[in-house]
């Protein structure tokens, strides 16, 4: 299953990153959340995954007595969710307010930063 | 000592403030500091002629061996007074040249700062810290000498002299710290015992190499010269002050003050000594076809430099002891011809050598400084000028070695310099008055005076050279670790060939001064040898880096975002790919890997199927459902493997992200398919080299063994150290807490940049639609 | 999607949902849940009533704009973070607990109030950003 998820995290990146290189701007946002979505992944697969034992120690006792999920990376990853949920937010609406401004939805029209009068 | 020198910099930043109560009556007060820091060096005359060396220690960054240290010998002494007498003689001069000057505030800041910072170049001992004050004398000159700045041609100059200078500073930190780690102490007092050590090493050439690219920058030695007829264009007082009595001197300082560490070398006496004779007779030989006054005093200011770089070639007894009497007599006499040109400048508005004359009429007290500064530059006896040439002759017939055509070199750079001192000083008062000078005003006390005391203080010391003989001349000696005890100043030595030739060189000016006359088809004539010049040659090459640079830019700063992206991921790729396949053996451990299940392998293709219909679709609404479907997945598989909490958040997060996309979509401009379709391959083929990559790396650090220390510690310790049993959410609020803490800010920020954005009108046309 | 059922339903779901998210933030420290989650579901519970009754009517509800609780949640994490150093003189974020646990809750210490603190900085936080989207859309 490893190998799978390995390239499951090689597919969202490049998708993410074939979306970035386009030129519309609401693909390059999708794309965004693919790249971020992939980063999760990546870390919760380098962390090794184990099915069945959440990081949760039992009611019974005060420490671990079986195997548990590294709890790392998942204290990383639910940060990085939820930051990127900010990250994006953000990002819709720069694009949403640069479309209005520069009334264009072409990435190559965006390419200069002096605003021409 | 470090008083001294810092509070020329307190006071540059509180005129800066209070500058404006300066412009009036009151510029002249700002002389005060130069004059009180000259009284203050003088007190240490009496240690300094008994060889007591004054030092003060102030530690900086003492892990770098970077500290203040500040030493008062000889050599320092000499040129301190000089900085800080000629420095209150000019500032007050500048009180009234500038009188009402709109930025006179700003100027006396940037002298301040230039004095400050000469002094504490002079003083320093560490090697490290003269190199700061170096680079500040550059800086400051800089702003002098584009003090005009709405004048091109200023701007341009402040451009090259800055270029130039700044390179040769660079130049000399690399050579100050391979000197240090050479001698393994920046310390420059206690290096000279080293020196032979220091000779020895294999990098000695090297290090010898970049100082004297520092001093030859600095100091206006060919083919670096052209940068100073370029600084011309400040104010006649900077001319006086910076380029021609102390900061070009800067670069024959550090030959002085390093030749007891680094002379006496073959590679060291010859190239000064070729360097030094090329770039006085080169620059003598200019002169002959300048007519601004200040373009001559520029061209001699070099040749003068010159023969100090020279003379510290030759490197004997007699030609250290001429270089520093030569220092000062320089100083005195080239500092009255500037003052001098600057008061005709500022009388007749012309600095034409070819129309002025007579002037004596209008202007009798700058005559007076003229032409004594004159006598004193040709080395016409009581002059100190005369000891000054002697010395130089001195040292060049007892030299080893073609001591005749040495000495037949010095003589015909002085003749030329001898002619340009009778151009500047002379021509301009003798003669008829031309018409259209008769009304000229005549000048103020502040303006004539200056130069009067120079030009006078040159005879005082020439006639009485015991003045400075015990107090300034020897210590000199003392301080690059010569024996002075020989030394005797004096003006009459008797009928020798010294004599002969002072005579020559004095007569042979006049003939030239008699019989060449400065015109303007002469200089025209020169200009076209412009294209062969160093300078030239430097113009084309900046002119060439600035077209490479554009080039550059164009081609990867050009505004397109996915071609920034592009490029980096390329790079990237290419650089991890090279040493993946350098280093890596593939071996991937599939029985460590858990088995498939059925649910697993539906959410994979579920994911697979959302992923290529979010890419491919045309619909932004389907794109936009496509990409919550992937997010869902992941929440499934978050599942799958014991992560309930990564989960919980996804899933919110998800519905979030999905509402939010829901309320700006129609909002949002509508897909286009913009590329083409060989700029969708191209792009495929990064994507899915970029794709492999990671997932090449992912498999390879799957193949590692894993560190479990960390969780391990915060799995055991959750629950009795932290009183929690959800390890994740323990490692959030308590082990990793301040991180959190951060995090949240981070997210708040977030907030009020999308409040921001929405609610503020940032630009004005928008708000011109409204 | 101003339907009756909807409105109807979600009149009840809000407080439902909010008491459900207070529930899933005190347990985090056990089990699954915590304040970053508990922020969220709280905010869909408010974004469901704005669906439904209109943001009008959710803001009345709310008195106040959601992003006063960003300033509110930060200072309350940082204080119960800065309580050590103040009271006891220990390094900041020094864990502090009461010493016999509260039924349901568990024991109460500085990382609950830190961990309340996240919640309203996360339900100000999506809030803010959610309604001033669809003010403005």
């Amino acid at each position: 299953m490893e190998f799978l998820l390995a390239i499951m995290t090689g597919v969202l990146y490049a998708a993410g990153l074939y979306m970035m290189l386009r030129r519309s701007l609401v693909k390059l946002i999708i794309g965004l959340i693919m790249i971020g979505n992939g980063a999760n992944l990546l870390i919760f697969l380098l962390g090794r995954i184990t099915k069945g034992h959440p990081p949760i120690i039992s009611e019974s006792s005060d420490v671990f007595t079986e195997i548990y999920a590294d709890p790392v990376p998942q204290a990383l990853i639910l940060t990085a969710i939820v930051i990127s949920f900010g990250l994006q937010s953000f990002a819709i609406i720069l694009v949403k307010r640069a479309y209005k401004v520069v009334k264009t939805d072409d990435l190559d029209e965006m390419n200069t930063t002096d605003e021409e009068i | 000592m470090l008083i001294a020198i810092l509070i020329g910099f307190v006071f540059a930043l509180f005129l800066a403030f209070a500058g404006k109560f300066f412009k009036g009556k009151l510029s002249i007060l700002i002389s005060l500091i130069p004059l009180g820091l000259f009284i203050y060096f003088l007190q240490y005359i009496p240690n300094i002629a008994s060889n007591q060396i004054v030092t003060e220690s102030q530690q900086w960054i003492p892990s770098f061996g970077v500290n203040l240290d500040f030493r008062l010998d000889g050599l320092a002494m000499l040129f301190s007074l000089m900085i800080t007498g000629i420095g209150t003689l000019v500032f007050a001069y500048t009180s009234s040249y500038l009188k009402g000057h709109v930025y006179l505030d700003r100027f006396y800041a940037y002298l301040l700062v230039f004095m400050a910072s000469m002094l504490g170049l002079v003083l320093s001992d560490n090697i490290i810290s003269l190199f700061i004050f170096w680079e500040l004398t550059s800086i400051s000159s800089f702003f002098l000498i584009g003090f005009n700045n709405t004048n091109p041609d200023s701007r341009r100059s402040a451009q090259t002299a800055l270029a130039v200078t700044g390179i040769g500073g660079l130049l000399f930190l690399a050579g100050a710290l391979i000197l240090g780690s050479i001698a393994g102490t920046y310390q420059i007092s206690e290096m000279i015992p080293l020196s032979e050590m220091i000779a020895g090493n294999a990098h000695y050439v090297l290090a010898v190499a970049l100082i004297f690219g520092a001093a030859f920058t600095k100091s206006a030695q060919f083919p670096f010269h052209f940068w100073l007829p370029g600084a011309m264009k400040a104010p006649t007082p900077v001319s006086t002050y910076l380029h021609s009595a102390t900061m070009v001197k800067a670069g024959i300082y550090l030959l002085f003050r390093l030749t007891p560490v680094l002379g006496g070398q073959e590679f060291w006496n010859t190239t000064l000594l070729i360097v030094g004779a090329v770039t006085m007779f080169y620059a003598a030989f200019h002169t002959l076809f300048r007519t601004d006054l200040k373009g001559i005093l520029a061209y001699s200011t070099i040749a003068a430099l010159g023969i100090l770089t020279f003379l510290i070639g030759l490197g004997t007894h007699e030609a250290l002891l001429a270089a520093g009497m030569f220092i000062l007599v320089h100083a005195l006499y080239k500092a009255t011809l500037f003052l001098m040109t600057g008061a005709i400048d500022q009388g007749t508005k012309t600095r034409d050598v070819t129309v002025l004359s007579g002037l004596r009429k209008v202007m009798l007290p700058i005559a007076i400084a003229g032409i004594l500064a004159a006598i004193s530059n040709a080395g016409i006896p009581p002059s100190v000028g005369f000891l000054g040439k002697d010395l130089i002759y001195e040292s060049t017939l007892n030299f080893n070695h073609s001591a005749i055509f040495l000495t037949g070199l010095a003589v015909a750079t002085n003749v030329l310099i001898a002619y340009a001192g009778y151009v500047t000083g002379v021509k301009p008062f003798i003669g008829k008055l031309p018409t259209g000078m008769e009304h000229v005003d005549y000048p103020p006390l502040l303006i004539w005076l200056p130069p009067i005391i120079l030009g006078v203080l040159g005879f005082v010391f020439g006639m009485f050279p015991s003045l400075v003989q015990e107090s300034l001349i020897k210590p000199i000696l003392t301080s690059v670790g010569r024996d002075p005890s020989q030394v005797h100043l004096k003006i009459w030595h008797g009928f020798t060939p010294i004599l002969g030739l002072s005579v020559l060189t004095i007569s042979l000016g006049l003939l030239v001064y008699f019989l060449w006359k400065p015109t303007k088809s002469k200089e025209d004539f020169i200009e076209r040898f412009e294209k062969f010049s160093p300078k030239h040659i430097l113009e084309s090459l900046a002119v060439l880096f600035e077209k490479a640079s554009d080039l550059w830019t164009r081609i990867f700063q050009n505004g397109y975002l996915r071609n920034y992206i592009s490029v980096i991921i390329v790079f990237l790729v290419g650089l991890v790919s090279l040493t993946l396949l350098e280093n890596t053996t593939y071996r991937i451990d599939y029985s460590s890997f858990s088995r498939l299940t059925i649910y697993e392998v539906v959410t994979l293709a579920i994911m697979i199927m959302s992923i290529g219909f979010a890419v491919f679709t045309k619909s932004r609404l389907a794109a936009v459902a496509a990409t919550g479907v992937m997010g869902y997945s992941i929440c499934l598989f978050f599942v799958f493997y014991s992560a309930p909490d990564l989960a919980m958040t996804q899933f919110t997060i998800d519905t979030l992200t999905v509402i939010l996309f829901v309320l700006v979509l129609y909002k949002l401009p509508k897909y286009l398919k913009l590329s083409d379709y060989k700029t969708r391959v191209k792009d495929t083929v990064i994507s899915i080299a970029f794709g492999g990559l990671i997932t090449i790396l992912a498999l390879e650090v799957l193949a590692q063994p894993v560190n479990e220390e960390i969780s391990n510690y915060y799995a055991e310790n959750a629950y009795i150290l932290a009183h929690g049993k959800n390890v994740v959410n323990v490692i959030l609020v308590d082990f990793r807490g301040t991180d959190t803490m951060v995090e949240i800010s981070v997210l708040a920020i977030a907030a009020i940049g999308v409040f921001g954005l929405l609610k503020l009108r940032l630009k004005s046309s928008e708000r011109k639609q409204k | 999607m101003k339907t009756i059922i909807l409105r109807t339903a979600s009149n009840y779901l809000l407080p439902i949902l909010l008491l459900f998210s207070i529930f899933i933030l005190l347990r985090g420290h056990y089990l699954p849940g915590g304040g970053f989650v508990g922020g969220l579901i709280a905010s869909i519970a408010f974004v469901l009533h704005a669906f439904a009754n209109g943001l009008k009517d959710t803001k009345k509800l709310l008195k106040f704009h959601p992003g006063f609780l960003m300033p509110v949640g930060l200072s309350l994490a940082f204080l119960s973070g800065l309580l050590p150093v103040i009271f006891f003189d220990q390094a900041f974020m020094t864990g502090l607990w009461m010493q016999d646990p509260i039924p349901v809750i568990g024991s109460i210490g500085t990382a609950l109030f830190f961990d309340v603190g996240v919640y309203i900085v996360v339900l100000g936080v999506t809030l803010t950003i959610i309604f001033t989207i669809s003010e403005s859309a």
